[in-house]
């Protein structure tokens, strides 16, 4: 990759007492619809990049001063902590009902919610169902890591045939465990679903891909569409015992086999 | 002010709108699913928001989701669907967000059956979730004390930011009264200061019921009991009739309640110096009444739908200083006077024969 020429403003100033001050551009700060607090996740974690995407699509929107956060239970259970937006707190699994109490009441907000995979594929199967059978004007954010992770690593919904858990030692034997689910697939054919895909986080031109789809998962819900769903293939390098970058590659290598990227659904007012 | 003929649950409906309900989401069971119907038609033209979630989990969530905005949400149920609702209303109490709920109990336990039953107690008055709380719970013995009762609550479930629970069982939800129904109240605009708005001019708001910290935790439940306690001397309700001078007890809650009337009026006209007492906050329950009355009388009989559930509060609460016995019955068998009567003239120190089922000996 050829190194562009510095831009103008950060090249050094010029040894002259007549030379104005360098003008300080800002390139990159933190979005209005994040809060300053460090997040918890662990190194190489996926989990605090997404934060920052959907920030960034709920400034562009310009929607922060409406919008409500509805965490789930899991390693994102704080993530009202992250977000400078109203919030609450939802039980396992149950936050596409409450985002639906809360939506019903206040049509005009954006309500979403961020969710992992043992919470939305597994316990709170039946409340995504029926929000996206209802279609509720929602979004929601799916980040699937194919393990339990705040609870330590073990065999979720989503874990792929044959991997190695806490509670799957001797690898996920599909016969007497069960094989991967592929929720987002069966969520978009549900007739409320406006946009359902799934984006990964192992590359920064992916980890594009993924915030351009959020952005679509907010406007069907700002123009009324239907749910908005983004599955977001994340890495645990925690529990899957790998470095960050081996978590990264095994994203690229493992799981987007088991779990292909695309576009499941797409509303006609949101192609393109 | 007129009366109008009107079903138990349809009655609560129009009182709960009448109270101020602007959110139901529910999940029909028998024997409240009309309730839920009347929902379905009324609020749609009053432009209130009424949804049939796909179970009580759902709906309970839904609430609690409303319930965050501020907004006076409600939901209803009877026995199982309220046990689903479990895991809901530990949440909305440990977020103290204020939410309405109405169980019309029916038989059980397990899918039991669809007949009235008081087995409940212990499930809304003690655990109605895990976790230190309590709901405040109102137990009606008519339609019209039940429309009264609906009425105040949002009122109870905002000023102490609170779940209320109206705790009935089948047969008032299905009988048919005279009922007087309130207008409709109004209430102010403005949101609570607590409540999810959208953080517009102002810092976000956060609504959970999580505190890592055992410190925090700690200090939520110490303020959680600092306001039950409060709640605890504020709110307690109860009825008596004859009690001044009674030499025997009757204590029933409910329908049970209703019918204990009859039976100290029967008693009284014997020549029993027969008094009813009919707790109708069941919590807080009436404890500083019913601790004088203890003081007064020879001799107290509790009468329930279910196998002695309050009976445990009231043995607590007269700590042996006078015999209580107990009748109770099960499955959706309601007890009748002449049933009742006789165990209560059995309370007299001279056994006397009695026909019919015999009152169950309390251990002390």
């Amino acid at each position: 990759m050829a190194i562009a020429p510095a831009p103008p403003h950060l090249a050094p100033p010029l040894a002259s007492a007549s030379a104005p001050a360098p003008t300080l551009q800002v390139i990159y700060e933190r979005p209005e619809a994040m809060t300053e607090a460090s997040t918890h996740y662990c190194p190489g974690c996926t989990h605090g990049i997404i934060h920052r995407l959907v920030a960034e699509v709920v400034d562009e929107m310009g929607v922060r001063e409406r919008t409500i956060s509805v965490a789930p239970v899991g390693c994102a259970v704080l993530a009202y902590q992250y977000f400078n937006v109203d919030g609450c707190e939802a039980a396992h699994g149950r936050a596409p009902a409450m985002a639906t109490g809360l939506k019903r009441v206040l049509p005009d907000h954006i309500i979403f919610t961020y969710q992992g995979d043992g919470d939305l594929a597994s316990i709170g199967g039946n409340e995504i169902l029926h929000a996206c059978a209802r279609g509720e004007k929602i979004t929601v954010i799916f980040v699937n890591n194919a393990v339990y992770g705040m609870t330590g690593g073990q065999m979720a919904p989503t874990t792929l045939p044959g991997m190695v858990t806490t509670s799957s030692p001797y690898g996920r034997d599909v016969l007497t465990q069960g094989g991967p689910i592929h929720i987002t697939e069966m969520l978009a054919m549900m007739p409320g679903v406006a946009y359902a895909v799934r984006r990964s986080m192992h590359s920064p031109a992916e980890i594009r891909k993924t915030k351009k789809a959020i952005r679509k998962a907010f406007e069907a819900q700002q123009r009324g569409l239907g749910l908005g769903l983004v599955e977001v293939l994340s890495s645990c390098p925690t529990n899957w015992r790998m470095t960050a970058t081996e978590s990264l590659d095994f994203i690229r290598d493992s799981m987007i086999p088991v779990y292909p990227l695309g576009d499941f659904k797409v509303h006609s007012e949101l192609v393109g | 002010m007129t009366k109008t003929l009107w079903k138990g649950n349809e009655a609560l409906a129009e009182a709960a709108l009448r109270a101020g309900a602007e959110a139901y989401f529910g999940y029909p069971i028998t024997p409240q699913t009309e309730l839920l119907e009347y929902m379905a038609r009324r609020m749609p033209e009053l432009g209130l928001a009424f949804l049939q979630a796909e179970s009580e989990v759902g709906a309970i969530n839904m609430v609690y989701g409303a319930a965050c905005a501020g907004v006076r949400a409600m939901t209803s149920s009877s026995s199982p669907g309220v046990s689903l609702m479990q895991e809901g209303l530990s949440y909305i109490a440990g977020s103290e967000v204020p939410a309405v709920i109405v169980d019309i109990m029916r038989g059980g336990p397990g899918l039991g059956n669809i007949q009235p039953s008081q087995g409940d107690y212990f499930q809304m008055v003690k655990s109605a979730g895990h976790g230190d709380f309590h709901a405040i719970v109102l137990a009606p013995a008519t339609i019209q004390e039940g429309v009264d009762l609906m009425y105040e609550s949002f009122e109870l479930a905002f000023r102490y930011r609170t779940l209320v629970t109206l705790l009935a069982d089948g047969s008032l939800g299905q009988m048919m009264e005279p009922v007087e129904m309130p207008p409709f109240k109004s209430w102010p605009a403005q949101r609570p200061s607590w409540a999810l708005t959208g953080a517009k001019d102002r810092d976000p708001r956060i609504i959970s019921s999580l505190h890592l910290g055992a410190e925090h935790l700690e200090a939520l439940n110490l303020h959680l009991q600092e306001k039950l306690g409060g709640i605890a001397r504020q709110e307690t309700r109860y009825e008596t009739l004859y009690a001044e001078d009674a030499d025997y007890l009757l204590v029933a809650f409910g329908t049970v309640g209703r019918i204990g009337r009859s039976v100290v009026r029967q008693a009284r006209a014997a020549g029993l110096k027969a008094g009813l007492f009919r707790p109708i906050s069941l919590w807080p329950f009436p404890e500083a009444a019913l601790d004088a009355l203890a003081d007064q009388v020879k001799g107290v009989l509790v009468v329930e739908m279910n196998a002695g559930q309050m009976l445990e509060d009231v043995q607590r609460i007269v700590r042996n200083r006078v015999p209580v016995q107990f009748y109770g019955r099960m499955g959706g068998s309601i007890p009748l006077p002449d049933e009742i009567l006789p165990a209560l003239q059995g309370l007299q120190p001279t056994p006397r024969q009695q026909n019919g089922r015999r009152p169950r000996q309390v251990p002390a």
